[in-house]
């Protein structure tokens, strides 16, 4: 039977299982959504602006490991969802995303909503199609999906010409592919991977460096097992966050630029570093030098051969994928000689050491909001359990040091670009996708307003995020560099003119709470999370505008070169 | 250090600017680059000649193989190879001139391939210093126009760069 370009796109999307597509129409993508108006299996999240659609696929993704869809039109819709390509695509998260074209004769002529989404979008996906041939619409569907979730996952985009979607063809979607030029590699080299373990075995002083990478490929469970069999202390990357439970006692906690001073100082001072999913992020290491100052074996697990040498020089590499790699190296530790595992306890005794300087304490108030309070309080009436969606800055790196990750896909955040206005519409993918999970979005007042529009989304589907706004006045992370850095120049840094965001989203129907004094801090969560449970609670803290985010390793330095809160300014 | 890159690539569109907009992106020099489809219609087949460090050059073949449509990188530069460009010069040619270009072609072993009453054209190949040596050789005030194809490079005896 012959369909059209648009009901094959549809026949596609219900073969690869896509529950929710994110999308805003336009003139390009009009047949396709007819054809999505036409049927029941696939739900359309109508959005309020293309970035937020790509980024709420990428929260779906990101909480569930699936792939995320989001379709957008021609011209604008394709340049605005460019930031949500981008950002997922730093993350390696997969996504599929559909953009309408103009019709194939008008290519090339500047036509009305023309933009040459595949030259645009060229640098920050993981490949991208234009297909003008509708015949072409299936197999290049399934190359896709298949692309977009393998390997080191990424963002595929397919533009589709309007004449395409229109344009009957006699529909088939291929059983499997194969791609000649496409072949990522999952199993280590086994060879690499015995002597991988005999140095791990070997080590005094052995740290393991956990990114995003574990997360990916779901393989916390694979790494807790590796960690607790060589006794290693372990610390995961803003990436990795609940690869490794945060509360167990090997954990240090994160390392990098705002990393724990345990993290850093044993990343520093190991003399093995097993580097698993993660790419020695210049955010991570700091000055690349100094790192490499220090003498250490560094094993590096990834499935992007490109990743690894990048930026700091590994001895022992191992190209695959990571939940793969640590199977074969636990199968090597149960299997191989019975070796003799080296003594860690003076390494442990340092750490505690190290430890002990307490480096995430803050001075309590009774007075003023703390930030730190106020995320170890959603931690405590969560239970932990909750999906905490960050923005960017200030509120991000408070999440992540205070809200301890236990499991993995409860952190969604945008590590690599940094895109401030994820926050929302992360945590409307995850809602959708886990309707009856508590979803937390951790904002400021500067990265809430850039995606701000999506309440009105969430209103629409019935999302009931707890949105919890650090409200400092201020773009903080911003402010805190010009305070440390540019002679206390506040240039730009000032939010000015800020609305009432407790009438804001009651206006969008919503309930709105501002919570002023500490003492209200729990109780105000309490209510969100509990008798407000179905409903989007926005609760705007007024909190220390003074504050800031320590440790933290300024620009250039060492990984123990840090400033910690004790010495504030 | 100089590196004559070869690969395959599927034949389709974007695939040249996939590996140029790397290059750009990157910040990785390229001094020629070449590209034509194999006789299989479907693949091309594309020479670079960039430079850079050992580090530099391991992660431009990383990351050219990690483009979706490249089948297969190999850095000629690793072992015994051959270079050729094609150099097409026009030349004024008259008066003692004429004939001291037509020697000066014998003795590169350039042939002259279109003629005029007042101008050669002149074609060479050779690897680029070659090249340069011959443009060299030309008085200036001759050198009407000259035109390089950029480097395209094999291996020497069994190494074969195939699917």
């Amino acid at each position: 039977m012959e369909l059209t370009g648009a009901e094959i796109l549809i026949r596609c999307l219900q073969e690869e299982k896509v529950e929710y597509v994110f999308g805003y129409p336009g003139g390009a993508v009009l047949f396709l959504y007819d054809a999505l108006f036409q049927q029941d299996d696939i739900r359309h999240v109508l959005v309020r602006h293309e970035q937020a659609a790509v980024h709420a696929a990428d929260g779906f993704a990101r909480s569930t490991g699936k792939v995320g869809v989001a379709l957008v039109t021609s011209g604008p819709g394709a340049t605005n969802a460019v930031t949500g390509i981008a950002t997922a695509y730093y993350d390696s998260i997969p996504l599929v995303v559909i953009s309408g074209q103009v019709a194939t004769a008008f290519i090339g002529q500047d036509a009305f909503q023309e933009v040459d989404t595949v030259g645009v979008t060229r640098p920050c996906v993981k490949h991208n199609f234009l297909v003008r041939d509708v015949r072409d619409l299936a197999a290049t569907l399934k190359k896709a999906f298949y692309l977009a979730a393998s390997g080191r996952p990424g963002p595929v985009v397919v533009d589709i010409p309007k004449d395409v979607s229109m344009t009957p063809c006699e529909f088939e979607y291929p059983k499997d592919i194969s791609m000649r030029s496409y072949n990522p590699v999952i199993r280590g080299h086994q060879g690499q991977i015995k002597k991988a373990v005999q140095l791990l075995l070997g080590a005094r002083r052995p740290m393991i460096y956990a990114g995003g990478g574990v997360v990916l490929s779901e393989a916390a469970e694979e790494l807790t097992r590796l960690a607790r069999r060589l006794g290693a202390p372990v610390s995961a990357t803003l990436m990795g966050l609940g690869g490794y439970p945060a509360s167990d006692r090997q954990y240090l906690g994160m390392p990098g630029m705002h990393g724990t001073y345990e993290a850093n100082m044993a990343m520093h001072y190991s003399d093995v570093l097993l580097a698993i999913g993660a790419r020695f992020d210049d955010r991570v290491i700091g000055n690349v030098d100094h790192f490499a100052s220090e003498e250490r074996r560094i094993i590096h697990v990834d499935v992007d051969p490109a990743s690894i040498s990048k930026r700091v020089k590994v001895d022992i590499p191992i190209v695959g994928n990571v939940r793969d790699v640590l199977e074969q190296m636990l199968q090597q530790i149960e299997s191989g000689p019975r070796a003799e595992q080296a003594d860690t306890t003076v390494w442990w005794q340092r750490i505690e050491g190290w430890r002990d300087r307490k480096c995430l304490d803050y001075k309590p108030s009774g007075e003023l909001i703390k930030p730190q309070f106020v995320i170890q309080k959603l931690w405590e009436v969560t239970g932990g359990e909750a999906i905490v969606a960050s923005d960017v800055g200030q509120h991000q790196m408070w999440a992540a040091q205070y809200y301890r990750f236990d499991k993995p896909r409860r952190w969604l955040n945008s590590g690599g670009l940094g895109t401030m206005g994820v926050g929302l519409p992360y945590a409307m993918g995850a809602q959708l996708a886990h309707p009856d999970a508590p979803v937390a979005c951790v904002t400021g007042e500067g990265s809430i307003q850039m995606n701000i529009q999506e309440l009105s989304t969430c209103r629409q589907f019935r999302l009931p995020i707890k949105i919890c706004l650090l409200n400092n006045r201020y773009l903080g992370m911003v402010r805190q560099w010009q305070q440390m850095f540019h002679g206390q120049r506040y240039s730009g840094s000032y939010m000015d003119s800020l609305p009432d965001f407790v009438k804001l989203a009651e206006s969008y129907g919503h309930i709105g709470i501002r919570v002023e004094k500490p003492g209200d801090v729990e109780g105000a969560l309490r209510e969100a999370f509990t008798t407000r449970k179905n409903d989007l609670v926005f609760l705007d803290f007024q909190i220390d505008r003074s504050e800031n985010v320590y440790p933290m390793v300024p620009g250039g330095k060492g990984l123990t070169e840090m400033i910690l809160p004790s010495e504030d300014l | 250090m100089r590196h004559v890159i070869s690969l395959l690539i599927e034949n389709e569109s974007g695939a040249l600017s996939r590996v140029s907009g790397l290059f750009s992106a990157r910040g990785y020099n390229i001094e020629t680059l070449t590209v034509a489809p194999t006789e299989d219609e479907s693949m091309s087949r594309m020479t670079l000649v960039t430079s850079g460090s050992d580090d530099i050059i391991e992660q431009i073949t990383k990351q050219l193989n990690k483009l979706v449509d490249v089948i297969k990188v190999i850095d000629l530069s690793e072992a015994p190879n051959i270079e050729r460009e094609l150099l097409l010069v026009k030349v004024r040619a008259t008066g003692a001139a004429r004939e001291e270009m037509k020697r000066l072609a014998d003795i590169f072993r350039a042939r002259i391939i279109d003629v005029t009453d007042s101008s050669y054209v002149i074609e060479l190949t050779g690897n680029d210093r070659k090249l340069a040596a011959f443009v060299a050789a030309i008085d200036p005030a001759l050198l009407l126009e000259t035109v390089r194809s950029g480097t395209c490079g094999i291996g020497r005896g069994e190494r074969v760069l195939k699917l």
